[in-house]
């Protein structure tokens, strides 16, 4: 246990980027679903993707990957030590050779973000495309530009700008103020 | 074969007994999908002469190649095909959304529903495991609330549904089957032959992976495609979407108003895209696969109606707006969304009450006859206490339920004259008096009076020909467009789309290739749409449609347009039309009679279904 909060002690989660979405902009197309199983199944599957999305309502709409929860409870949760966070880029790395497919963790992650793969009944989580030069795909796929490959700060940031914007709307408008 | 799951599911309703079979290659090749594949599967399942509400009257639901897959639009699409209980002819329409991606990870390219269950069941298809289900506790409900009520007993939030509402229920002639809340296969009233199987629902859940033959090419092709969709080929539909007609046809003289008596409408700066999106669009969200987004969710912000959220296209909006003389776009909205709860097409529904406001203050019947009802243009609470009727069948809604065409029959006396339809079809917004390119393709559509089965509005409206004239080689205009649009019916793309395939049948061969593995040319494409067209008229001749049936609403051909301004005058006469019909059976290779000749039917591959004509040789 000691070892897996080591990358928290050290204070580099700050720094970690995830995959996040802006539900304001998601139109709940789904290309993100496509492109990741393309990319990590070879096929179009929306349920070996490790991005979901989830239409509650025409008006509600939303992506969910993986948010690189530090301490993360699905590695806590993992009664094999199936589940490591890597300490540089906070992604979940699963041992499939530990991995039997209990689900502890898919029941221990607030998002939804843990899929049991259908076929090889092993978790898997978004890995922030490590394997492509580019980055995470579905955030270069995204046609509503609705996700971002950011850290926790940024996104605060970007709240912060929103609602200063929407608050000062009249202001802003009329200086042309731009970000 | 990629892109095709490669297998049809039959499903007997009256047995319950399921199997299956392979898709051929050859149906593949040259019906496409869609709706293609789906009219091939009606013919060779179907007996000639049968009622629509038959239980041997089979429904056919098809996807495309590309459904499941990441070509844009085109990765949702499905299709429902059957005889229509409007036209008693090839009844066809397609919806988008999610239902056809899920249809095709479960591993099938189309269903065929047969017979007619004794109670009502909803079919539940997941993966290779294929069961009827009671649906009972479904019965009365809404498509919204079946889909709500269907998830709760499946007890997965991702399954998708398809459902008829009350409207499919009792049978009414323009009920429309709806998938993902909003989404309507809308036209020809297939919804009342799910009705008539007992078929409440269908709900699918696939989790089989769907593949393509090269995903290296499908992808660049695919960003491309992203690239277009976020500039000018599909600015429309991503700013204003489809409601910007209402101005401009306004300014053309083309806006049907109060059920085709006048052709612009006073208030329709108050019905615009342009105040719709300032005041009551929420939201514009898109379907599964596309890079355009067009789905404008509309919510009303105040009033009686306030909260109504619906998702708003042109064609409902005029129907229910100024083709019933209703500016009032909180009623408008609501009148879209009491469409979607009972399940018909918000096209006809318009049509068919413009068309009782017509024959009420002509006098052809009574305010007794409409149970009390104020019935005239622009009365939008009346017309809103109508839609309900009509849906439910209470009171003269009943008569209504059937169809203006059937409506009219019972009426009797001049309510001919008022039934805008073609071949039973309600009519949909354009006033094709001073539209002629489009009024020649409404009139020989095989699915009746409508704007999808060709686009032919394009050239009139964009200035390309003189629209208020009827000359050689219209014929010609329509044939292609048709051919197009029925390719885009088959591979299942969004119409929104067309557009942003700069190459046409180029791009799309392009796709089919990339996806399919089977190699597609531009001119065999073209074959396909010519060949699904011929199929369509096929069909329609062997229920026993004629060329009389190739003609337009009594309006349109009587009643020139009385509006001043540029299209006063304009109406579309016999000579007209006729010339307009011997030039496009010329262009289609057809007979006098509108009939295709063995010689066209061998040049696109169709010989096997010559003996539909044989005895038709003149």
């Amino acid at each position: 246990m000691v070892e897996k909060s080591k990358a928290t002690a050290k204070g580099e989660s700050s720094k970690w980027k995830m995959v996040s979405c802006d539900p304001e902009k998601c139109t709940g197309c789904g290309v993100c679903e496509y492109i990741c199983s393309l990319t990590k199944e070879k096929a179009f599957s929306s349920q070996k993707s490790r991005i979901r999305t989830l239409s509650l309502h025409p008006l509600v709409n939303i992506s969910i990957a993986c948010r690189l929860c530090s301490p993360a409870p699905c590695v806590t949760a993992c009664p094999r030590d199936a589940l490591k966070q890597n300490e540089e880029t906070g992604a979940i790395i699963v041992d499939d050779d530990k991995c039997d497919g209990c689900g502890w963790c898919i029941e221990a992650c607030d998002y939804g973000a843990i899929l049991l793969h259908p076929d090889r009944k092993k978790v898997r989580i978004c890995d922030l495309c490590k394997d492509e030069k580019e980055g995470p795909r579905c955030v270069k796929w995204c046609p509503e530009e609705a996700l971002d490959f950011v850290t926790k700060d940024i996104l605060s940031q970007k709240a912060r700008i929103a609602v200063t914007k929407k608050l000062f709307k009249e202001s802003v408008e009329a200086t042309g103020t731009k970000q | 074969m990629l892109g095709y799951a490669g297998r049809i599911l039959h499903v007997d309703l009256s047995s319950g007994q399921t199997w299956t079979e392979p898709l051929k290659e050859k149906y593949a090749r040259k019906y496409i999908g869609g709706i293609g594949l789906g009219m091939r599967l009606l013919v060779d399942h179907s007996k000639p002469g049968v009622d629509p509400f038959d239980p041997e009257n089979p429904l056919v639901l098809a996807t495309g190649p590309f459904s499941g897959s990441m070509v844009p639009t085109g990765g949702n699409g499905h299709a429902f095909v059957s005889k229509s209980p409007e036209t008693f002819a090839m009844g066809e329409a397609k919806s988008h959304g999610h239902f056809g991606t899920e249809l095709k990870r479960a591993g099938y390219d189309a269903i065929v529903f047969h017979g007619k269950a004794e109670k009502p069941v909803y079919l539940w298809v997941d993966d290779d495991s294929v069961q009827l289900m009671d649906a009972k506790f479904l019965w009365g409900k809404s498509p919204q609330e079946t889909e709500d009520a269907i998830r709760g007993e499946l007890k997965d939030f991702y399954v998708r549904v398809a459902a008829i509402g009350p409207a499919g229920e009792k049978l009414v002639r323009i009920a429309c089957i709806i998938n993902d809340k909003t989404r309507a296969a809308g036209r020809t009233g297939l919804g009342a032959v799910m009705g008539s199987k007992n078929l409440k629902a269908i709900a699918v859940r696939g989790s089989k992976d769907v593949q393509v033959a090269n995903r290296e090419r499908l992808l660049e092709f695919v960003k491309i495609l992203h690239e277009r969709m976020k500039g000018p080929a599909a600015r429309k539909y991503r700013t204003l979407g489809t409601p910007e007609n209402v101005l401009v046809l306004q300014k053309l003289a083309a806006l049907p108003t109060d059920n085709f008596t006048r052709a612009t409408f006073d208030g329709a700066e108050r019905i615009s895209g342009e105040y719709l999106n300032e005041r009551f669009v929420a939201k514009i969200i898109g379907c599964n696969s596309c890079a355009m987004r067009c789905e404008h969710i509309a919510v009303v912000p105040e009033g009686p109606y306030k909260g109504t959220t619906t998702r708003v296209e042109y064609e409902p909006l005029w129907a229910i707006g100024p083709n019933c003389g209703v500016g009032d776009l909180d009623a408008i909205l609501k009148g879209m969304d009491m469409g979607n709860y009972y399940g018909v097409d918000t096209i006809s529904i318009g049509g068919i009450v413009s068309f009782a406001m017509d024959l009420h203050e002509h006098g052809l019947i009574t305010k007794e006859d409409l149970g009390g009802l104020e019935l005239k243009f622009g009365n939008s609470e009346s017309m809103l206490e109508l839609i309900k009727r009509i849906c439910l069948r209470e009171g003269f809604g009943n008569v209504l339920a059937e169809g203006v065409k059937l409506a009219a029959d019972k009426v009797g006396k001049d309510a001919y004259k008022y039934a805008a339809h073609i071949k039973g079809v309600e009519m949909s917004g354009y006033d094709i008096r001073g539209l002629k390119t489009a009024a020649l393709g409404y009139a020989v559509s095989f699915r009746g009076a409508d704007h999808n089965r060709h686009g032919a509005y394009g050239p009139d409206v964009s200035g390309k020909v003189n629209r208020f004239k009827a000359e050689k080689g219209r014929g010609k205009l329509v044939k292609e467009t048709e051919d197009l649009y029925a390719v885009i019916d088959s591979l299942i793309v969004c119409k929104f789309s067309r557009g942003t395939y700069f190459e046409g049948y180029k791009d799309l061969a392009a796709l089919y290739t990339a996806v399919t593995g089977i190699e597609m040319t531009a001119d065999e494409l073209q074959k396909a749409g010519e060949r699904i067209n011929n199929l369509g008229r096929l069909f329609n001749i062997r229920e026993g449609l004629t060329r009389k049936d190739d003609t337009l609403p009594w309006k349109v051909m009587n009643v020139p347009i009385p509006d001043e301004g540029v299209a006063k005058g304009s109406f579309v006469s016999q000579e007209d039309l006729d010339l307009l019909l011997d030039d496009y059976y010329e262009a289609r290779g057809w007979t006098k009679e509108g009939v295709p000749t063995i010689d066209t039917l061998t040049k696109i591959g169709m010989e096997d279904l010559a003996y539909l004509v044989e005895c038709k040789k003149s």
